[in-house]
């Protein structure tokens, strides 16, 4: 078996270096990459575009990254959570390409089934259409989406296990194995990270094949953006 | 006496079919899941990767890796399952959901929504909105009938960049139930107790078919 161990965030991100494209897991704050984040925060790698459903939070995820001026461009499907996002993109400090969320998980997925572009209804007559070929299937408008092209994946899963082999908790599952399929070089960090053949065959959600880097994240604080509680009978 | 936005989304559950999957967008639509009526099993979808969505947790039972796309913390439910995003717009595609619910800024005489971007002001994207206009075979918008300048948000055109064409099908305001025909045209099917027809013809700025006369809206 392959070990794909490495010791820590910084050794996994080591590589990583200033322009290259990202993907980072995680919806809003949940399921994102805690470790690896504040490891890219700490090497101020720059001119990053990063490709993530949200822009985290202003003091939380990516918003910690943008703070820094380290991403040249973001594409995201919903960046309503940070202001210091809003700020830079109405400022035309940073370049945006805001994507319908369905097109942005069915691009990663195209790309890590091997397929060059995807036909989808998402965004026909909208601005979004814009510069785009339609093909019409059945009476119905679809747009042509390529598949993505990043040179980096950066997922988080609850469980791994040496052979890189991923499993997803709750819905912090969200665009993770999507994008751990679509990384050139794909990096997990896990919760727990056992020996192979510790984790049942049947339950990976993501197989090692496509993770390349994994290691044991440690503190994290998985930040509830809005806590919602119900009154007890 | 016009509607207020849990009698709005109380009207709106009486559209709710047994065993429909339903996905509500954030605004009145969350509100919707209070009032789905006894012995109907209805399945919530959450486009973040959840099917069988429940209420809110108790105090102290909070679990950050179970969140809503509103990004508040839920449960699961008896039969409910986690999947990835991919699958999750999959299912949207693919018209396995039976029902969405959200919320506009405009809606157009022909259907068209526009609910994700003012120009200039406000930039926060479009999140799941135009997978799920362009994809879902039933929509209803829960709004407002004017916006808070008073001017009304049932338009001929839409003035806001669109979400998506000509997908929109019926329309629950505080004034009133609407169908948009399938030629254009609001025709008016409700109105709120006591909202004349004339009100809600100097409301609306679209084209208001009225035929006969127009129910009251109930909502027990």
């Amino acid at each position: 078996m392959i070990n794909k161990v490495v010791s820590g965030a910084e050794e996994a991100i080591k590589d990583i270096s200033d322009g290259v494209t990202l993907m980072l897991g995680g919806f809003g704050l949940c399921g994102i990459p805690e470790n690896c984040i504040t490891a890219l925060v700490d090497k101020k790698v720059k001119n990053l575009t990063c490709i993530s459903n949200n822009a985290g939070v202003d003091d939380f995820g990516i918003g910690l990254m943008l703070k820094q001026r380290q991403v040249k461009k973001m594409i995201s499907s919903y960046v309503g959570e940070n202001a210091e996002f809003e700020r830079q993109l109405l400022s035309g400090e940073l370049e945006v390409d805001l994507i319908p969320q369905g097109t942005l998980a069915t691009r990663c997925l195209a790309a890590g089934y091997g397929m060059p572009a995807i036909f989808t209804p998402a965004g026909v007559g909208t601005e979004v259409a814009q510069g785009k070929e339609v093909r019409n299937f059945d009476g119905k408008d679809y747009l042509l989406e390529y598949a993505f092209d990043a040179d980096f994946a950066i997922v988080k899963a609850w469980k791994g296990d040496t052979a890189g082999n991923l499993i997803f908790r709750s819905t912090s599952r969200n665009f993770n194995p999507v994008m751990a399929m679509a990384g050139k070089i794909t990096i997990a960090e896990v919760e727990e990270l056992v020996e192979a053949g510790a984790l049942d065959p049947d339950h990976i959600h993501t197989p090692g094949i496509y993770v390349h880097r994994i290691f044991q994240g440690k503190d994290y604080e998985k930040r509830i953006e809005q806590r919602t509680i119900r009154k007890a009978q | 006496m016009s509607f207020s936005k849990e009698e709005i989304a109380q009207r709106i559950a009486k559209e709710i079919k047994d065993g429909y999957y339903v996905n509500l967008g954030i605004g009145i639509p969350t509100l919707v899941a209070n009032y789905i009526p006894k012995g109907i099993n209805v399945v919530l979808q959450s486009e973040n990767g959840l099917l069988g969505m429940g209420p809110f947790p108790f105090e102290g039972e909070e679990d950050a890796d179970l969140i809503n796309a509103g990004k508040q913390t839920i449960t699961t439910l008896p039969g409910s399952s986690i999947f990835d995003s991919a699958m999750s717009f999959g299912m949207i595609r693919a018209q396995k959901v039976d029902l969405t619910i959200l919320g506009a800024m405009e809606v157009s005489e022909n259907g068209d929504i526009a609910n994700w971007k003012i120009p200039g002001k406000m930039v926060k994207g479009m999140g799941g909105a135009m997978d799920l206009v362009a994809s879902a075979k039933n929509i209803i918008v829960a709004m407002q009938h004017v916006n808070k300048a008073g001017e009304s948000k049932l338009l001929p055109k839409c003035t806001l960049p669109l979400t998506g064409v000509n997908c929109i099908k019926k329309i629950v305001t505080e004034l009133a139930v609407l169908d948009i025909l399938p030629g254009g045209g609001f025709k008016l099917l409700e109105r709120a107790p006591g909202v004349s027809v004339e009100f809600i013809r100097q409301s609306t700025l679209g084209r208001l078919v009225v035929e006969g006369e127009i129910p009251e809206m109930r909502v027990d």
